[in-house]
Formats: structure tokens, sequence, C-alpha cells
């Protein structure tokens, strides 16, 4: 079988990725361009920290928007005589490489990794949304209101916390939980929370515009509820969206480990910013608590809670991975990071094969590494001012 | 102090209760029974079959009684073999009273390992004890080269040294334990051949530098990063404080402004932090366990998990609940005693 050398690879990998980098190449020209107009995105590129941290994250994101054409095979696609081939392989029957080699069952692992980032850069952000909406949903009164509701919110928080992660994952990701009622319940709760959220979030500021109130909510309990019925009961009416019951269940364990978090940032931010003058003004004015709280509190609050949201995406693509190394969740043949982790890492595997294990834990590392940089350029920035 | 002291362990105590009920909710879920039901008759028995065994076993019974019963507050009851009305034990290879005993957790008895075949009491001890050594290794090879990291970093802060620690404790961060461990295992154990990628033989044949330094690293370099970030940030604020300037102002040399007046005021929020590492760790030992093919309380948690093994997912899971709280705790009192701007009343 022939082989591609050193050379032969990083050629192909840069012209496989192109529309990678042509995407990055615009985003640098629009900031040189541009440059302080864009704001904080603009700030970011004044350090070198923040223009890695953009860059990198810029990498996988476009990787998994044009993941079809970037890669090569389908990820599932097995072509027998690729098994466990070397980096650079080339299949003598269609001439095509293996730029990265080939898995235990023959697939192509640079195709593997991209459509990966496609699975990790849609459930890691997307949970950590909902994260952050329940985390804030629950904070803001506990900081807000104190007291009582501050000790239950708070206790049950720490209940989550105390919860050794990975056994949380085994309890609430096991194939026989999924016969039962508990994903679909979990996902009912924490999915509804983010709707109501809106909701509260439009009454309170234009209930003196009633015919602007309306739309909002019509708009938000009709979205929202499309998206529910979608997640929660897999009945979208439109077929859009759909999400598999083990996807699913996945999805429920992360943002229940990552909500309390959440929760805890945005008490103690609320706690602090509650002093200010301007809070006490709105008070003057009569404001409701719940006015004070999602429009005068929580926009004051977003710096650290955009740093926050930055590494917890990082994190959550950790969870992410440690779910698919225990292979709890993730179909076998899904391509994610961290099932391929977990078939490449087995010690005869890593003895002979390394790449297949390599490969996908770089793609991870280099992930939230940029997440990182990019929280901490982030801070810096925030502290500037 | 000692108030603050009841008041700490009351709520610990109710965490406890509360999780430990949580966790015995979800083990005990229709499946999982069904599963070990299958399991334990060991034949292509009829769904009548399954839930026969499981009634006699009392898997049946109310929720709250069985959890007394694992607890050790409600007595366990023998049981009788139908056909033959002769008392036998629930699983062949644990044995049991044949009197209603108080008989729990409480007393002791961790109940019977499904996966393992014998006793939890016989099975834990030793697993606990291997990753104690473990722990031990990471935490001597963590705290000193983290704190290190950290003090030199935000020793002077926005300096060359400070910008190039941080990076590379950012890039620790990023790097969980199974991204390090396959990363370290391909450069030493593949490509150079300096170590062992299984560690496996440590518990058989004695723990050496060629089969223990991966998993110990793999481990430690998570932590690492973490713990340095906190000391350096601390660290960092601690050097523009008064007191500081006022040390340099006297004309003592900047060696001794750090190690003498700084040092100690910044050491601890770090303390804190690295108690509160633990739980970290925890999923940290899961990983490199499993990975490295050390049979310690992480391997122990995985078996029990994939197996369906009931009574030791209990028992792993109340030990880690247990470890998770004692060491909030430890961080709680440690924090109000090391720093004397807390008061607790």
């Amino acid at each position: 079988m022939e082989t591609l050398g050193i050379f032969g690879i990083i050629a192909g990998l840069l012209y496989r990725l192109w529309p990678v980098w042509a995407a990055l190449i615009v985003i640098l020209v629009v900031v040189r361009v541009y440059g302080s107009r864009l704001g904080l995105f603009g700030q970011l590129f004044d350090s070198a920290i923040g223009t890695a941290g953009v860059m990198i994250c810029g990498f996988w994101v476009f990787t998994a928007i044009f993941a079809n054409i970037i890669a090569p095979l389908d990820p599932r696609v097995q072509v027998t005589i690729m098994k466990n081939a070397v980096p650079g392989a080339v299949d003598t029957q269609t001439g095509m490489a293996f730029l990265l080699g080939g898995d235990q069952l023959a697939r192509d692992v640079f195709s593997r990794v991209v459509y990966g980032a496609r699975i990790v850069l849609t459930i890691a952000p997307a949970a950590t949304l909902i994260a952050l909406l329940v985390g804030s949903s629950l904070g803001l009164p506990a900081g807000f209101f104190g007291r009582r509701i501050d000790s239950v919110l708070s206790f049950l928080a720490n209940l989550v916390l105390a919860f050794p992660v990975i056994l949380l994952f085994y309890l609430l990701v096991t194939p026989g939980i999924m016969e039962t009622a508990i994903p679909y319940a979990m996902a009912g709760i924490l999915f509804i929370i983010p709707i109501i959220f809106f909701c509260v979030l439009f009454v309170t500021r234009y209930s003196a515009r009633p015919a602007l109130m309306w739309t909002y909510l019509a708009l938000t309990v009709v979205i929202g509820f499309w998206i529910y019925s979608g997640l929660v009961f897999n009945a979208d009416p439109l077929g859009i969206i759909s999400i598999e019951p083990n996807e699913l269940n996945i999805f429920v364990a992360v943002v229940f480990a990552s909500s309390p978090g959440v929760f805890r940032i945005v008490r103690g931010l609320v706690m602090d910013i509650i002093t200010r003058d301007y809070v006490a003004a709105a008070q003057t004015r009569g404001e409701s608590p719940w006015y004070i709280m999602l429009w005068e509190i929580l926009p004051n609050a977003r710096g650290p809670l955009i740093v926050d949201v930055c590494l917890r995406i990082g994190y959550t693509t950790i969870l992410l991975g440690t779910l698919g190394f225990f292979g709890l969740g993730m179909g076998p043949e899904s391509p994610d990071w961290g099932t391929a982790i977990k078939d490449g890492s087995k010690v005869a595997q890593l003895r002979l094969f390394p790449w297949q294990g390599v490969v996908p834990a770089i793609a991870l590392m280099s992930l939230v590494l940029g997440l990182n940089l990019l929280a901490d350029a982030l801070r810096e920035e925030s502290l500037k001012d | 102090m000692l108030s603050f002291l009841l008041r700490r362990l009351g709520v610990m105590l109710l965490t406890m209760l509360c999780l430990s009920l949580v966790v015995f909710f979800f083990v005990n879920l229709e499946p999982n029974l069904k599963k070990l039901a299958i399991f334990q008759t060991e034949s292509r028995a009829t769904e009548q079959e399954l839930n026969n065994w499981l009634e006699r076993n009392g898997y049946r019974d109310n929720f709250f009684i069985r959890y007394g019963r694992w607890i050790g507050i409600a007595p366990k009851q023998p049981v009788r073999d139908p056909s033959t009305g002769q008392i036998v034990p629930r699983f062949r290879y644990c044995d049991e009273p044949t009197k209603a005993t108080f008989s729990g957790v409480l007393q002791g008895d961790f109940g019977c390992s499904t996966a393992f075949r014998t006793t939890v009491n016989k099975k834990l001890p030793a697993a606990l004890a291997a990753t104690g050594i473990l722990m031990f290794w990471v935490m001597l090879i963590m705290v000193p080269t983290a704190l290190v990291i950290g003090v030199l970093a935000g020793m002077r802060e926005g300096s060359k040294l400070d910008r190039s620690l941080s990076v590379a404790s950012i890039a620790s961060t990023a790097t969980p334990e199974y991204v390090s461990g396959v990363i370290f295992t391909a450069i030493f154990a593949t490509w150079l051949g300096v170590l062992n990628g299984s560690a496996a033989t440590a518990l058989t044949r004695g723990f050496s530098f060629y089969n223990f330094t991966l998993p110990v690293m793999t481990l430690a370099i998570y932590g690492i990063g973490y713990i340095a970030r906190m000391t350096r940030a601390s660290m960092a604020e601690v050097m523009t404080a008064q007191y500081i300037r006022t040390a340099r102002l006297k004309g003592l040399t900047f060696r001794a402004v750090v190690m003498r007046h700084a040092l100690r005021n910044a050491l601890i929020a770090p303390f804190t932090v690295i108690m509160l590492q633990f739980p970290w760790l925890l999923t940290g030992v899961v990983v490199v366990e499993s990975m490295f093919n050390y049979k310690g309380f992480g391997y122990l948690l995985v078996q029990a998990a994939a197996n369906n093994d009931i009574d030791l997912v209990l028992s792993c899971g109340l030990i880690s609940v247990v470890i998770v709280l004692v060491t909030q705790l430890i961080s709680d009192i440690g924090y109000a005693y090391l720093n004397p701007r807390i008061r607790v009343a």
C-alpha cells in the first residue's frame, strides 16, 4: 500500500480544510478593515491570546459548518483494506488518501474527527445556553430575595454539585433509564424554564405597551413550544427538530450537571449588583422585582457571564467527552470525539495504532484550549474598563 | 465556632441523606431490578418467574423500608425458599443471617456484589487503599508544582514569565484526563517506550517508576493548571496590597517580600481550591483507573455500574458522596481558620 510522506499529509490537510482557511481569512480581513468599530469582538484581536482564542474557536466552528465539504468520506463508511491504516495511506483502488489513518473498523479518522466537531459544537453550546437560562432563572430570585428562597435553592444546587459527575452520568445516562419516564420528566422541567424566562422578560418590559407585549409573548410561546415538542416529546409537527432518545438523555444530563454552577455565579453576581444605586433608583420608581432582576441586574452581570459561558462550553465539551469515553449515551457508531478516544485508548490499540486515539484527543484539547483562551482574553478586556 | 461546626455537620448529614436516597432510587429503578432478576435466575425465565424472584427477595417491598434496610434502621428479613421452606441467602456467594437483623451500612454491612460474587466488604477496602496510594502521589506532585507555578506567575503580574506560565496553565486546564492519558501514553509508552502504558502490574508486582508514572502524571496535569491559576490570582492580589508596598519601601529585597510577607497570605485561597479539587479528582480517578487498568475504587465503580451490581454501586456512590462532603467541610473550616478576616459566629 502506498503512503504519503509527512509533507504529503500536511499538504493534503491544508487542501481539504480550504473552506475553513477562507472563512478565517475573511474574518481577519474584516477585523483589519473595521477594527475598533466591531466593539468587543474587534478588541479581542488586540492581544495575542485573544487572537489565538478566536482563531482556534473559529477553526472548529467552520470545520463543523463545512464538515460535508471538508470530509472526504462519510464518517460511517468502512473501506475494508484501510483497517488500521497508517496516516497518509492511499487506497489503491480509488486513489483516495486516509490523511490521518484508518481506525479499527476501517473508517477514515480525519472524516470522523471533522464530523465529530459537528456533534460537539451543536450539543455543547446548546446545552450551555439552556444551563445558562436555567441557572439565571433560579439564581436571580435566590440572590434578589434571599432568605427562604435562597436557602432552599442553594441547598438544591449544592446537592447536585456534591454529586460526583461520573456517578451522576452513570445513574442518568444508562440504557435502562430510557425505558422509564425520568429523562422526559427532567427534560420537560428543564426546557420549560427558558420559555417561562422569556415570557417574564417580555411581560415585565412591555406591560405598558400591550400590543408589543402580546406579539412577543405569542412569538415566544409558539417558537418555544415548537422546539419543546420537538425536544421533549420528539413530536415536532413540522418534523424539523428531532432528537434521538439517547441524545436527549445526554443533553439533559449535561444541562442538569452544569446548571447549578451557573446558579451559583448568578446568585453571587446579583448579591453584588443589588447594592448599586441604579437598583435603588429602580426600586424607588416602583418597578416590580422581576423587572429589576431581568432588566437592571442581568444586563449589568453580562461581563462575568460571557466569560463563564466561554469556559462552560469548554467544560461541557469535556463532559461530553467523558460520556463518550465511558460509552454512555452516544451510539457506538457515533463519530463524536469522546467515543473515538475511548476506542483508540485501549492499551493494545494505543500501542500499535496511536493515531486513532491521539487525533480526536488533540481535537478536543485544542477546542477547549481555544475556548479557555477566549475566556481569558474576554476577562482581560472586561477588567480594562 | 462550635455552633458553626454543628450547623455545617447538620447540613452535611441532610445532604448525605438526600443524595443517598437519590442514588438508592436510581439504582433500584425497574429496568435495573429486572436485569438483576434475569441475571440471577440464569435461565429464560418468564415475566412471572422474574416477578416471583423479586418478590421473594424483598425487592417489591416498600421503597422506604428497603432504603431503611440498606441503611440499617429496618431489619433485614431472611429469605425462605418456597419449595423447601429452608432459609437461603439471596445470593449464593454471600452469607446472610438466618434471623431478622439490623444489618445495613450503619452496622458496616455494605451488601453483596453480584459482579464479583463476594461481599462488598471484601472488595472495597483493597480498592480504596489502591486509590489512596494513587491520590497520595498525585497530591504530592500536583500541589507543590501548582503552587510554585502560581506564585512565580503572580509575583510579577504581566511579566513575560507570568504570560507564559499562564498560557501553560490554561493549556493544562484544557486537557482532561482522557486526553492527556492518550497523548502521554502515545509519547512515553508507544513512541519512546520509557514508561508502561498499563498500571495493572503496580498492584500485583509492586509500584515502580515504570508502571506508575503515567497514571499519576495524567491525573495531576488537569488539576495543576486550575490550582496554579487560583494561586496566581490570589498572589497577584496580595502583591498589590498596601503592606507589600510598605515592605518594599522599607528597603526589603523583592525576594524577602515575596517569601516572608506575600506567600503566607497568598496561600489561603488555594487551600480551599485544593480541597475542592477532590470531587474533580474523583472523576479523574475513574477515567485514569479504567484507562490504565489500575484496580482501584474508580475501576470498581465502572465495573459495578456496567454490570448492574446494585449494592456495589450504592456503596461506591455513598463513599464518593462522603468524600466530597467531608472535603467541602474541611475546606470551609480551614478557610475560616486560616483567614483572620472571617469570623465565625
